[in-house]
């Protein structure tokens, strides 16, 4: 099936600002938009820029917004997708060039929150113990692939600098309900602070926007009740 | 064009990089360069597990995870390197889990444990509980758990800062690497005491691969431009389960956890070649018995696929240990696991070869194992080689852990007592002139064309099944696309992150590499784990039971054999 790319495009050393370029590309209805990206790159223009890695949902690179929505490019098939397709970079962070964004604010908002285990005391002999259980609690959010899908999808990132994000939120999730941590009263004093769970709005745009089908607005209701009623 | 000194650079910041980088955290002025953002490396895409023979859920013992290291790898294996494997795997794998790791747990909370194809109980008795797992997303967990470490113990990151070299003296000691910012299009000279590469596999050289698009063999390609040899790289490991086309990976927990493969005619075929381990027969077998299915004509609907079923399995066994996989058969290939079969082929894998080492990362530069002075590697870029000729599942992760940490430790020791070698004169020449020739050639080769061309090459010549003549062919369409490669020519001029460029000299390392496969595969000439040849169809131990080395000189490619270290077990015929 032969489709149109409507693509927005920008390159930092010849452009103003950024505008939208077309391209027809054939493809096979179960090929990824991935794909046809690379068929454009390969074969039409080489100068379209975007990032991707392991091609199949698991790096997280090829976050884009995709006909209006916040989608892997790798994960998501061409029969799925109409046959003109929009493909913008994703919104809130600066676009380096066409597809490509600034991902350091979304990597310090990771940062901020703690994403590592904190648990001072030695670990003696043999693994801690955890129980199934205590391990089914944070299952969820250790799926998370870094991708910005989910804080890009949401309007109080769009508009505001300071807010760590649902992405953040689901890391910090991963550890605060994590038995063998110790660190959870550091990272909810960080999350009850100006940039943290209180900005979130319950919009439902981050869940809607994960590619690993993360409840994220569950994980940061659960981050607000342990704050609210200390519930860990 | 920037200059920084570190004690220690470490390029790629996968499972062994960020291992490393964590022994020497607080300790030493360390770098870790990667043209991807950590967690996007390609160990996130590892999924069923990492052995150790922790003996959770049933009795085992490293000695017994040794022997199918060294039966998997068609006893190509170093046994004093396995040995280090099995041994050491037991702590790497409770140090992941005190770094946080959310391994699945037993009832009683340790850590939890499945079968995997070819880890056996009492040597070769049957399948044994070995893997450590955390559903089918092990190597994310890995990868995520050691960026974890890595921003708790304020590593100095590089991140998309893409090798373009290495550094060496005259007197052959590394001294540092050159990286090309992506952002920028700078050149910075990265001067260092030790250098670690763990910049992974090169499986984009085949048409169908599990590897991502970034897994060029970069670091590998540039050590060999500069004399190094290279180790074994004619064993490239076809796993056998690949989603039908798209080559992305179906884990082997799958089987593991009792799925079977099934052709046209709805049989277990595996069980007629492997009696004992069936479906879980290592990957060089079952890709084989694949390729003969196919071949006698029992491939679905004559195609050159076959089947995973798992549909016998209860849905809640699908849900919670292989929710991924399934996940990639819905997605990619609208295909429900809870009811129908997954379509999957052979899909390349994994380097079994690459820079050769000692057992603490020290790259060597010839048979009798002379070190090169502050040069290590591990990971997949590294042939330790604990792998042999055919690697077992889950034991890139174990791979990883271990002798990522023991370069880490060695270089640590290593900085202390080195001092900072003098770089050579203009240390950015060749990659500045390889880079500016790409940039201002005009009307040339596109590279796509002749990355297609060299994929389809070595999938048709230099997979699963390869003979004399297929090879010859093979050697001069390579050595024809290398010329070609010469001439390629570029749209994007420009320097901020110009990534046709950065793909451009991908393909320029992913070429070197398939020159060595294809090299190393015509020169052995015998049938040993993953390499298998039509008319060479047995394994010859009075010839080749040694690895290769295989570098570039003024009289052309040259192989050298360096013997094989055996210690506990004696080379026996494979059978499962």
């Amino acid at each position: 099936m032969e489709v149109t790319l409507r693509i927005k495009r920008f390159n930092p050393e010849l452009d103003q600002k950024a505008h939208f370029e077309e391209y027809q590309v054939e493809v096979e209805p179960t090929d990824r938009l991935l794909d046809a990206l690379n068929e454009v790159k390969w074969y039409q223009d080489g100068t379209l820029t975007y990032r991707r890695s392991c091609a199949h949902g698991i790096c997280g690179s090829d976050a884009m917004r995709i006909n209006g929505r916040n989608r892997l490019a790798c994960k998501i098939l061409m029969k799925d997708l109409g046959n003109k397709i929009t493909i913008e970079p994703l919104i809130g962070f600066k676009i380096e060039k066409d597809l490509l964004v600034d991902m350091e604010k979304f990597f310090d908002a990771y940062k901020s929150v703690k994403p590592y285990l904190i648990a001072d005391q030695p670990p003696g002999a043999g693994e801690r113990r955890q129980s199934p259980e205590e391990r089914a609690r944070f299952d969820d959010t250790t799926k998370c692939i870094l991708c910005a899908a989910c804080t890009t999808a949401c309007p109080v990132t769009w508009t505001s600098d300071d807010f760590v994000g649902p992405a953040a939120i689901v890391n910090a999730h991963r550890f605060i309900f994590d038995s063998r941590d110790q660190g959870g009263a550091e990272r909810l004093k960080i999350l009850n602070g100006g940039s943290g769970v209180w900005r979130c709005r319950t919009i439902f745009n981050c869940t809607d926007a994960c590619p690993r089908d993360i409840k994220v607005t569950e994980a940061i209701e659960q981050v607000k009740r342990a704050l609210l009623y200390e519930q860990v | 064009m920037a200059y920084h000194r570190y004690d220690a650079v470490i390029v790629g910041a996968g499972g062994a990089g960020l291992m490393a980088a964590i022994q020497m955290a607080g300790q030493a002025n360390i770098a870790v360069v990667s043209k991807l953002y950590p967690p996007r490396s390609h160990t996130g895409a590892a999924q069923g597990g990492i052995s150790a023979a922790l003996g959770n859920t049933e009795e085992d013992h490293w000695q017994w995870h040794m022997f199918d290291t060294v039966k998997g790898g068609d006893y190509l294996v170093d046994q004093d390197s396995a040995e280090v494997l099995a041994r050491e795997a037991i702590d790497a794998v409770l140090e992941l889990e005190h770094m946080g790791l959310p391994f699945n747990r037993t009832p009683d909370g340790r850590i939890d444990q499945r079968r995997f194809g070819g880890h056996s109980r009492n040597f070769g008795e049957g399948p044994v509980r070995r893997a450590c797992y955390a559903a089918d997303r092990t190597g994310h967990m890995i990868i995520q758990t050691l960026y974890q470490q890595g921003i708790k113990h304020n590593v100095n990151f590089f991140d998309e800062f893409h090798l373009v070299d290495i550094m060496f003296t005259d007197d052959g000691e590394c001294c540092g690497v050159i990286a090309y910012e992506i952002r920028t299009g700078e050149l910075h000279t990265i001067h260092a005491k030790t250098v670690l590469i763990a910049s992974g596999g090169f499986g984009r050289v085949y048409k169908i691969t599990s590897n991502a698009l970034a897994g060029t063999g970069d670091g590998v390609a540039l050590a060999y431009r500069r004399g190094i040899p290279l180790m074994d790289m004619e064993f490239y490991q076809f796993h056998p389960t690949g989603l039908y086309k798209l080559g992305i990976l179906v884990s082997e927990a799958a089987r593991g956890e009792g799925g079977i493969v099934r052709n046209s005619e709805g049989e277990a075929f595996a069980a007629r070649y492997a009696p004992t381990m069936k479906d879980l027969a290592p990957r060089d077998m079952m890709s084989r018995f694949i390729y003969q299915e196919v071949k006698e004509g029992r491939g679905i609907d004559g195609k050159d696929y076959v089947l995973l079923d798992v549909s016998h399995l209860p849905p809640e066994v699908i849900d919670e240990k292989l929710p991924d996989v399934t996940d990639f058969a819905r997605v990619y290939l609208g295909v429900e696991p809870k009811e129908e079969g997954i379509p999957i082929q052979p899909t390349a894998h994994y380097a079994m070869g690459g820079l050769p080492t000692n057992n603490d990362g020290q790259v060597l530069i010839d048979p009798s194992g002379t070190v090169v002075p502050g040069f290590y590697s591990a990971g997949e870029a590294a042939c330790v080689s604990v792998h042999g000729a055919n690697r077992l599942g889950t034991n890139s992760l174990v791979d990883l852990v271990v002798f990522g940490r023991r370069a880490g430790r060695h270089m640590l020791q290593e900085i202390g007592t080195r001092e900072l070698a003098t770089l050579p004169d203009n240390p950015t020449a060749i990659a500045e002139d390889e880079i500016s020739a790409l940039l201002g050639r005009s009307g040339g080769e596109r590279a796509a064309d002749i990355r297609k061309a060299m994929q389809e090459t070595m999938m048709d010549k230099v997979s699963v099944v390869r003979n004399e003549s297929g090879l010859l062919e093979a050697e001069k369409e390579i050595a024809d696309l290398q010329d070609a490669y010469k001439h390629v020519s570029l749209q994007d001029k420009g320097k901020q992150y110009n990534t046709e460029l950065l793909e451009a000299l991908e393909l320029g390392c992913m070429l070197d590499c398939a020159e060595t496969i294809v090299h190393g595969s015509l020169a052995r000439e015998e049938s040993r784990g993953a390499h298998y040849r039509e008319d060479f169809q047995t394994r010859d131990d009075a010839n080749w039971l040694a690895h290769s080395m295989i570098s570039r000189t003024s009289s052309g490619l040259q192989v050298q054999k360096k013997p094989v270290k055996i210690t506990m077990f004696e080379p026996k015929e494979r059978s499962y």
